[in-house]
């Protein structure tokens, strides 16, 4: 008969046993690294698993030793105590063999590492810059930059609709590549320290405000693959996702052309004069991409100070065009819009705050305004 | 005539008193390890699920910061501490610490630190939310206000650990009984003299790295500032500099109470005393020569991600040389299976999960996919909770008889010991696979890609945190009703501090023992 608490323990691993199986319902779990789809992706894929193999080989010999022991040499089975207690052969034993297995792995990782590091001879040059919370692509020699935010419905995040299958991974407009090209990132930041990690390229490079880290892939097949920021960098660090498309040339080329194309009538379109309600209705969407995560979908502040009835949103044009270009000299989470939006964009954003929620300021500011005060500077 | 205690709450405020310093730190501990794990909870409870469910993200960030601090300066430091104050003294036969005075104001400085950290979650802004490594500029130029409050917690915790420090290298190189020779002092004693050294050497860095914080939000100074021409990786390699020999801090003592218990329960010496007084040092020494293995990632230069690499694969070989000699003491010894042999087993085993995680993590490239995902979670939860807790915990098991007086319940005990060694598996194990499938760590939201292993995570949180409240009850009842203990407690027990009486007398070797 066994003792209460062996029983006890028993009944405990039994219901942890029958737990577990029932708690993956219908999803399949990823219990590994990915493979990935470069060439150093593979390689780093085949150093982890060597390595793995490596330390489960020393836990069996490790753990069997230990067990063995724990079997025979306990007291309940009359077992006598030795009193040896040194022994500079076995000290010496069990110091060179980990010490030239050390050796074996070095070898491997440092040829690895040395590829990794050869970012040299790129075809394309994309510089990533990271800010809280969303990504800047600018295709370097091609005047082309955008934005990337994360796309995932508010409402999804609060539980009040069904999560996507990307579900937090998705952006509005992803970083489109070209494959079988050497593709180079050049990464910075504007305000903390964030990092790009896309886990199927197995690269990671932190985006450190000053520095610019350079990092590369050549992906073989077309595809979506996705990532996230991977280094703490405030309120919204969990909804800063990254999706890269890569596509052929071809695609590559078309769709570079088409963003050419679209940069020029943004251009254009900063000398054009909007209607109110045109402004209005932009406004409205990029208030959503842009402000909502601190300022509430609603102007009601969350973070950020309310625009519902704020002394700025309901003032004089001059400073409200001030805050939102140049930033808050006080307060450094409110960024710099003038650089990172259009023209167009921010002349819509600054309509919609001073007459959604209530402000009804009644004035409208024009793409040329903008310019105008950005060259008054 | 020997005098007993001071009556009332001056007792515990004025004393100097080497047993009542150790219990006060032990308990404080003991608070400081259940505010960190409400904590975890909290992080445990908003990750069962995707979506955000109980705490919005910024709180969320609070949660994780405020438990690796209380945990790391609250829970796990303060308990080596109060260890290394009951038993080294009675270890190596001395009256008491050699800076009696010292050691009180050491203590009582801690609850105010805690507190002034503490009381930030009430503050407007709320407590510090940029994580237990503070990197800036999030933790400077992007911080709210009450990171102030930080600065000056962090501050008092580093002198009461230095002072703390100064005091155990004191007592251990001055006030050994005659014949307590260096290398016959028991390993516990050995362990936490090089601990002392290392605190005295990197706390001072802490504090500087605060210090400079400090001047960077209140004083216009640019240390961190890359607008100002200063650099943000500046605060990573100083704070690193602390941060890994930190890491040891933690771990070294531990290995002090296993190196005690394991011969003990297993009946034999230890195997390879000298070897395992020098692969101690060779730890601590390595210990100074890594840190940048936690940047991998920031874009050091290949030659020096090179030899940052190769100097960390190498802490595997010390390490290595000190499990193999617990395993060969447990060796033809005859075992028994008490409370305190079962968690030094489970420390021996985990321990090694720990630093296999940790031995792979070490291979840079491959850093490039673990580096900052749950499976570096797992790996350094791996080491310090069956490290640093499961040791902690070993020891109270093991001593409490001798501290109190009284037998604790043995099977109460092991039903405290299957629980938490379960709920930690099955808390920290998942995360290696979530860590591996992608999931980056401090996210309060997530893929469902995630979601089972979140889920499963998340209930071997709330089972280990139950077992730590039955710990909480065992030891409580223990003091209060268990049963008079020998003086010699443990069949197998050796060394001077089990030749006083149980509990052991206010004052102890008064006159010291003459050791052969």
């Amino acid at each position: 008969m066994l003792s209460t608490s062996k029983r006890s323990l028993a009944l405990l691993f039994a219901t942890i046993l029958a737990l577990l199986p029932a708690l993956s319902f219908g999803g399949d779990l990823q219990f590994n690294m990915t493979e990935g789809v470069t060439e150093v992706s593979r390689e780093v894929y085949g150093l982890h698993m060597l390595i793995f193999y490596v330390c489960c080989a020393i836990g069996v010999v490790v753990f069997g030793a230990m067990f063995i022991s724990m079997y025979l040499h306990r007291k309940s089975r009359g077992a006598k105590a030795s009193n040896f207690h040194e022994s500079v052969t076995l000290e010496l034993v069990w110091t060179i063999i980990p010490a030239l297995i050390l050796i074996a792995m070095a070898y491997p990782a440092t040829l690895t590492l040395k590829k990794i590091y050869n970012s040299d001879n790129a075809e394309v040059d994309i510089l990533v810059t990271a800010y809280q919370w969303k990504w800047r692509y600018e295709y370097l020699g091609d005047e082309v930059s955008f934005f990337s935010n994360l796309s995932t419905l508010r409402s999804q995040i609060r539980n009040e609709e069904e999560k996507g299958e990307n579900y937090l991974l998705e952006v509005d407009e992803p970083l489109i590549v070209p494959v079988n090209k050497k593709v180079r990132f050049l990464v910075t930041a504007a305000d903390v320290i964030h990092s790009w990690w896309i886990p199927e390229l197995a690269v990671k490079r932190d985006a450190i405000p000053g520095y610019t880290n350079a990092a590369w892939t050549f992906i073989e097949d077309e595809g979506v693959y996705r990532g996230q920021c991977a280094e703490l960098c405030g309120k919204d660090h969990g909804f800063m996702p990254i999706e890269v498309h890569a596509v052929s040339e071809e695609k590559y080329a078309a769709w570079l052309a088409d963003k050419k194309a679209k940069v020029a009538e943004i251009k254009a379109a900063s000398e054009k004069t909007f209607t109110f309600e045109e402004l209005y209705a932009q406004g409205e969407k990029a208030y959503a991409t842009s402000c909502a995560a601190c300022h509430g979908t609603q102007g009601e502040g969350l973070v950020g100070p309310a625009i519902k009835g704020s002394a700025i949103a309901t003032g004089p044009v001059a400073n409200h065009l001030d805050i939102v270009i140049n930033g808050s000299a006080n307060n450094p989470m409110m960024a710099a819009y003038g650089p990172q939006l259009d023209p167009v964009t921010l002349a819509s954003i600054i309509t919609f705050q001073r007459n959604a929620f209530g402000n009804n300021m009644g004035d409208s500011v024009q793409p040329v305004d903008i310019v105008t005060f950005k060259q008054g500077q | 005539m020997a005098h007993g205690p001071a009556k009332g709450l001056s007792r515990w405020l004025f004393t100097t008193n080497h047993k009542d310093i150790g219990s006060m730190y032990l308990w404080f501990s003991f608070m400081m390890f259940f505010l960190g794990g409400i904590f975890a909870l909290v992080i445990r409870a908003e990750l069962f699920q995707p979506g955000l469910q109980i705490v919005e993200p910024d709180f969320f960030n609070q949660m994780t910061t405020m438990h690796g601090l209380v945990m790391v300066f609250g829970a796990v430091m303060p308990a080596f501490t109060g260890l290394a104050n009951w038993m080294i003294p009675m270890m190596i036969g001395a009256p008491d610490m050699a800076l009696p005075r010292m050691n009180n104001w050491s203590f009582w400085i801690l609850p105010f630190a805690f507190a002034l950290l503490a009381s930030t979650l009430f503050m407007e802004g709320g407590a510090p939310n940029f994580g237990w490594t503070f990197y800036a500029p999030l933790s400077t130029t992007y911080a709210n206000d009450t990171v102030t409050f930080f600065i000056f917690g962090v501050h008092i915790m580093g002198a009461s650990s230095i002072m703390g420090a100064i005091n155990i290298v004191a007592t251990i190189l001055n006030m050994r009984a005659p014949g307590m020779t260096l290398m016959k002092m028991p390993l516990f004693v050995w362990t936490w003299l090089i601990t002392a050294y290392l605190l005295i050497a990197v706390m001072p860095v802490l504090a500087g790295v605060v210090t400079m914080m400090l001047m960077d939000i209140h004083f216009g100074t640019s240390f961190f500032d890359a607008a100002g021409g200063g650099d943000p990786v500046l605060f990573q390699h100083v704070f690193w500099f602390f941060g890994h020999p930190e890491v040891y801090i933690m771990i070294l003592p531990a290995f002090g109470i296993v190196s005690a218990i394991i011969p003990t329960f297993a009946r034999k010496p230890l195997f390879g005393y000298s070897s395992m007084v020098y692969a101690t040092a060779s730890i601590a020494f390595l210990s100074f020569i890594v840190w940048a293995h936690h940047m991998f990632t920031v874009g050091l230069p290949l030659f020096g991600e090179l030899v940052f690499m190769y100097a960390t694969m190498l802490i595997a070989v010390p390490t290595g040389v000190k499990v193999f000699n617990w395993v060969t003491t447990m060796w033809k010894g005859s075992m028994t299976f008490e409370t305190p042999m079962l968690f030094s087993i489970a420390f021996v085993i985990l321990f090694t999960i720990g630093g296999f995680s940790g031995l792979m993590l070490s291979i840079a490239p491959v850093d490039f996919q673990y580096h900052d995902t749950y499976f570096v979670v797992a790996h350094f939860h791996y080491v310090l909770v069956p490290g640093a807790i499961f040791s902690i915990t070993a020891a109270v098991y093991y001593w409490l008889p001798k501290w109190s007086g009284n037998m604790y319940n043995e099977t109460l005990g092991k039903a405290h010991f299957w629980l938490a060694f379960v709920g930690l598996n099955v808390t920290f194990f998942p995360m290696h696979f979530s860590g591996l499938a992608g999931m980056p760590r401090r996210i309060p939201d997530y893929n469902p890609l995630w979601a089972d292993w979140n889920m499963i995570s998340s209930i071997g949180a709330f089972l280990f945190g139950a077992a730590q409240v039955l710990f909480l009850y065992i030891v409580i009842r223990t003091i209060v009703s268990g049963k008079k203990a020998t003086q010699e407690v443990w069949e197998g027990s050796h060394g001077l501090e089990w030749s006083v009486p149980s509990p052991a007398p206010y004052h102890t070797f008064s006159t010291p023992p003459e050791v052969k």
